[in-house]
């Protein structure tokens, strides 16, 4: 599964802390990213079907509180192996990175 | 908002079903935090960047999740894989490459500007319903007729070309000066004729082919001198490649003229007529006013125009019947055979879809969406039919040259048929409905609530209707199958009594070849007698010949070539009942060909115009004329001169083995005047030898060259070969028949199999049952027997209507035999039911092989 395509990987931390709708999920990314990753709604809910064929999502059975509740919306929470996937992904990004920086390369311009 | 819902109709639908609404929301509050004019639009833009890309790749995804789904799935059922494909690849196949032939040959217009106006006149007396007009009778058809728009003529023929390299014989057509304006075609280079070029008669049209092979294909070709046969002429114009008329090998066009011998005798006919209806005229009333006008030259020359009127068709409607009716029933065969490959695999589908019942369901309560499931079940029927088609197509690829051999040469058209792509498209077409309809109806009944309920119950009710359905598509099966078998066997027993015509001579050993003396280098008698007396001598000479001789024409090769007989006493009649077929013969004809001599003698060389001028004739002859009389010695008047009879031979099929013939007459080659009849001058020859025409060839190549270096020879065939082209468009539609007719019986034991092994299957536990109650294994055979005998019968009874109806329609076909031969349906209907027992066979052994216990545990 890994690397996981960037989108997913966008969802999958934006459902860590809370389970969220898709619009929610939309806007979580691009306040995150600070405007720079604006997912479209046809990537997020093609994204949103894989993710929940491969078992990483699920749709929420609890509902919010009422008065946030919007009766058409799906909720969507991580699963454990969600979690996992996404920290295996986070491992193999990090171990990227070490590599990268063992060779002296550094992110800033010198 | 109504844009963007219409836009998400791009997804899939089980996408769009699962999502649509929160796609829309996610729209709705993008455009609402959009302000302005620009706002909006750049939120109806990004909609349209986003939907268009991702559903495109949605529905990549679907499609490639539904193809490896399809893989696994018929990997599974490996048998039901191949059985569909093999279905469907012989149902397109053999469709696509019978309707290529009958498309180009039967559907397809002429080649010409507005064809459906061009309309061929000939001449009708009793007995011959397409004559060759006369000049004079043709000259006053023209200048009456108000109908017409132009009327030109032709008449067919063949001239030496003599080039640089070896001569060579080319077809030729002699036509009126108009007769290709009429038809309508442009030169691709140069001009036409005007009636300027009918005077001096010097000047040509030649065929794309021939300006590609003997003049180099250069623009220097118009002007050029051609030398046919001895006279030279100058190149006027080259046809298009795609020109061909009056028939595929015509490569040269020469001017007529009509010399006023031609115009004072009305019974010597030799042009085609080829006309152009004036606009707003019907074909109807054209026919109607050449008639008139025939009715009116038949009361101003009642001898020579007694009992003549005209005929009339479309150009589009030249081909003779015999040949459309050829091609209409391999048609029918192979509409037959995909009807057939429809109904198997709409069985196929059935029976599976029967077997997936609970699997469908399983899914379906699992949360599988409807619409997924028939996508699914549609992209599986597709793949089977796209695979199938494929094959199908390359079968069709190479049957066609198969059944090319139904084209006549005769035709205003090129090439060979290719396969035709509107036709493919039409068989990929049937198959693919077959297979939508039936793989997709079992999925939304199978999606349906009731389909869950049968799943609780665990039953196997469901289908009983599908059942009946599956009845009557093997009684169809077996049906069509069985008129097949009845068309082809009364087919092969035609083909079979035809060749066992004698046609009244002897074909082995026999070879044959033209030499046609070109005028006006030949057109003295002497001439002529030396040119065969030498070349006669010397292949006489050669070792492994036994005889030798020339004659006007072979039999069969050429059926026509007729003249009145004038007896002294007897009134003259134009018509079929008092002509006979005249041949100028080299002594040693009827030994080459061994015919029979009954009484008298063979010509003889000495029959020259000093003697008496002599002739013999065939029995028939005598038989018409001088029944219980003595022939020899008898005198009638016969091409142009009168003649004495000085032997009788045997009767020939010179129209073919399918005709009968007029009797024959046959005279000596000196015994005409100098450019009489040249039609008639001897041109072909033929041998009789114990040498295979591969070692005589080059022998009579050198004689022939020896005794006139210009004069090319051509038609080399052997006289068996003659005689197997009379039958060789049968044959092939006989072996495309034939296949077929094996094929369809194959899918008939195919579904007949299939429907018994599934109802076997299916009442395994009934059977268990019976066996447990004491049934013994001889009545359970008969049980699954009976089911199959009813099958077949349900299948054969209409079969051999149809099949009766279909030998009524080709009767023409059928050269005498009777539609409704008692031994074809009687070995059609032994073969169908032979089948039906091998059908029948592995499913009724399985079912006495039932054992009860293990068939009630499994429930």
């Amino acid at each position: 599964m890994l690397p996981l395509p960037p989108a997913t990987f966008h969802i999958l931390m934006a459902l860590t802390d809370e389970d969220r709708h898709g619009y929610a999920i939309i806007q979580d990314v691009e306040a995150r990213t600070d405007g720079e990753l604006r997912l479209s709604a046809g990537t997020l809910y093609r994204s949103i079907q894989r993710m929940l064929d491969q078992g990483l999502i699920v749709e929420a059975r609890k509902r919010p509180a009422p008065a946030l509740d919007d009766e058409r919306r799906r909720y969507y929470s991580i699963t454990s192996f969600g979690t996992s996937v996404a920290r295996a992904e986070m491992r193999r990004l990090t171990q990227l990175v070490r590599l990268a920086r063992a060779r002296g390369l550094t992110p800033e311009t010198t | 908002m109504r844009f963007y819902r219409w836009l998400l109709h791009l997804y899939p639908a089980s996408l769009r079903i699962e999502y649509g609404d929160e796609l829309a929301s996610v729209f709705a509050a993008r455009r609402a935090g959009a302000s302005g004019v620009f706002g909006a639009a750049g939120t109806f833009f990004a909609a349209l960047a986003d939907v268009v890309p991702n559903a495109a790749a949605a529905h990549l995804d679907v499609l490639r999740q539904d193809l490896g789904y399809t893989a696994r799935s018929l990997r599974r059922a490996p048998g039901f894989a191949l059985t569909a494909v093999l279905v469907v690849a012989l149902g397109v196949g053999a469709n696509t490459a019978a309707f290529s032939v009958a498309d180009f040959v039967l559907l397809r217009p002429l080649p010409f500007p507005h064809s459906d106006r061009l309309i061929k006149v000939w001449e009708r007396t009793p007995g011959y319903g397409r004559m060759e007009l006369s000049p004079p009778n043709y000259r006053d058809l023209k200048t009456a007729a108000t109908t017409l728009s132009g009327f030109g003529a032709y008449s067919p023929g063949a001239a030496n070309l003599v080039t640089a390299g070896e001569p060579r014989r080319v077809a030729t057509a002699v036509v009126t000066h108009d007769l290709l304006s009429v038809v309508g075609v442009r030169p691709m280079m140069g001009r036409l004729f005007t009636p300027a070029d009918t005077i001096a008669s010097a000047t040509i049209v030649i065929s794309y082919d021939l300006w590609q092979t003997q003049l180099g294909g250069d623009g220097a070709a118009i002007g050029k001198r051609v030398d046919l046969d001895g006279r030279p002429y100058t190149v006027i114009g080259v046809m298009p490649s795609d020109f061909h008329f009056p028939s595929r090998d015509v490569a040269v066009w020469r001017t007529y003229h009509m010399a006023p011998e031609d115009a004072a005798s009305r019974s010597n006919n030799d042009l085609a007529g080829v006309a152009r209806l004036r606009d707003g005229v019907t074909l109807e009333q054209a026919q109607a006013e050449l008639a008139t006008i025939a009715a009116r030259l038949e009361r101003e020359y009642p001898q020579e125009n007694e009992k003549t009127g005209t005929t009339v068709y479309r150009m589009s409607d030249e081909l003779s019947d015999r040949t459309r009716l050829l091609i209409v029933a391999l048609c029918g065969a192979a509409l037959c055979t995909l009807l057939l490959a429809c109904a198997n695999l709409a069985n196929l589908l059935l029976a599976r879809a029967v077997g997936r019942e609970r699997e469908i369901a399983v899914r379906a309560a699992l949360g599988a969406g409807r619409e997924r499931l028939m996508r699914q079940l549609v992209t599986e029927s597709l793949v089977l039919a796209a695979i199938g088609g494929t094959i199908g197509v390359v079968v069709a690829i190479m049957a066609v040259p198969a059944i090319a051999r139904l084209v006549p040469s005769t035709l205003p058209i090129a090439q060979q048929p290719s396969v035709d792509l509107r036709v493919l498209a039409f068989a990929a077409l049937s198959i693919l409905v077959t297979g939508l309809a039936f793989g997709v109806f079992p999925a939304i009944r199978a999606g349906s609530p009731r389909a869950l309920e049968a799943l609780r119950d665990g039953a196997r009710t469901l289908g009983g209707a599908r059942q009946r359905v599956r009845s009557l598509l093997v009684m169809t099966e077996v049906m069509v199958s069985v008129a097949l078998l009845i068309s082809s066997g009364l087919l092969v027993r035609a083909m079979w009594r035809i060749q066992a015509v004698d046609p009244g001579f002897k074909t082995d050993g026999v070879l044959t070849l033209r030499t046609a003396l070109p005028s006006p280098k030949y057109e003295l008698v002497n001439a002529r007698t030396q040119f065969y007396t030498r070349v006669l001598n010397d292949v006489r000479a050669l070792p492994g010949v036994q005889s030798a001789a020339y004659t006007s024409f072979l039999p069969i090769a050429m059926g026509g070539g007729i003249w009145p007989v004038q007896i002294a006493g007897h009134e003259v009649i134009r018509d079929a009942s008092n002509s006979a077929s005249l041949r100028f013969v080299s002594p040693q004809f009827f030994a080459t060909l061994r015919i029979p001599l009954l009484k008298g003698r063979d010509i003889a060389q000495t029959d020259d115009a000093t003697q008496p001028f002599v002739a013999v004739v065939s029995q028939s002859f005598v038989k018409r004329y001088w029944p219980n009389e003595e022939p020899l010695g008898k005198r009638f008047q016969f091409g142009l001169h009168e003649r004495t009879v000085v032997g009788v031979v045997g009767d020939i099929r010179v129209r073919g083995l399918e005709q009968a013939s007029e009797p024959q007459v046959y005279v000596a080659p000196k015994q005409v005047g100098d450019s009489e009849v040249t039609f008639y001058s001897p041109k072909d020859l033929a041998i009789r030898s114990s040498l295979s025409a591969a070692s005589l060839l080059p022998e009579i190549r050198r004689i022939v060259r020896a005794a006139d270096p210009q004069q090319p020879i051509s038609n080399v065939q052997s006289m068996e070969q003659i005689v197997v082209n009379e039958t060789a468009s049968r044959a092939a539609q006989l072996r495309v028949l034939g296949v077929l007719a094996a094929i369809a019986l194959l899918l008939a034991g195919v579904g007949l199999h299939g429907l018994l092994s599934f109802t076997v299957s299916n009442r395994t536990r009934e059977i268990g049952v019976r066996v447990a109650l004491g049934a013994e294994s001889s009545r359970i055979v008969r049980m699954v027997a009976r089911e199959g005998v009813v099958l077949a019968l349900g299948g054969l009874i209409p079969g051999v209507a149809l099949a009766f109806w279909a030998g009524r329609a080709m009767q023409a076909l059928l050269a005498g035999v009777k539609p409704n031969d008692p031994l074809t349906f009687a070995v059609a209907i032994a073969l169908c039911g032979a089948t039906v027992l091998f059908g029948c066979l592995r499913p009724a052994i399985r079912a006495s092989r039932v054992d009860p216990a293990m068939a009630l545990r499994a429930e």
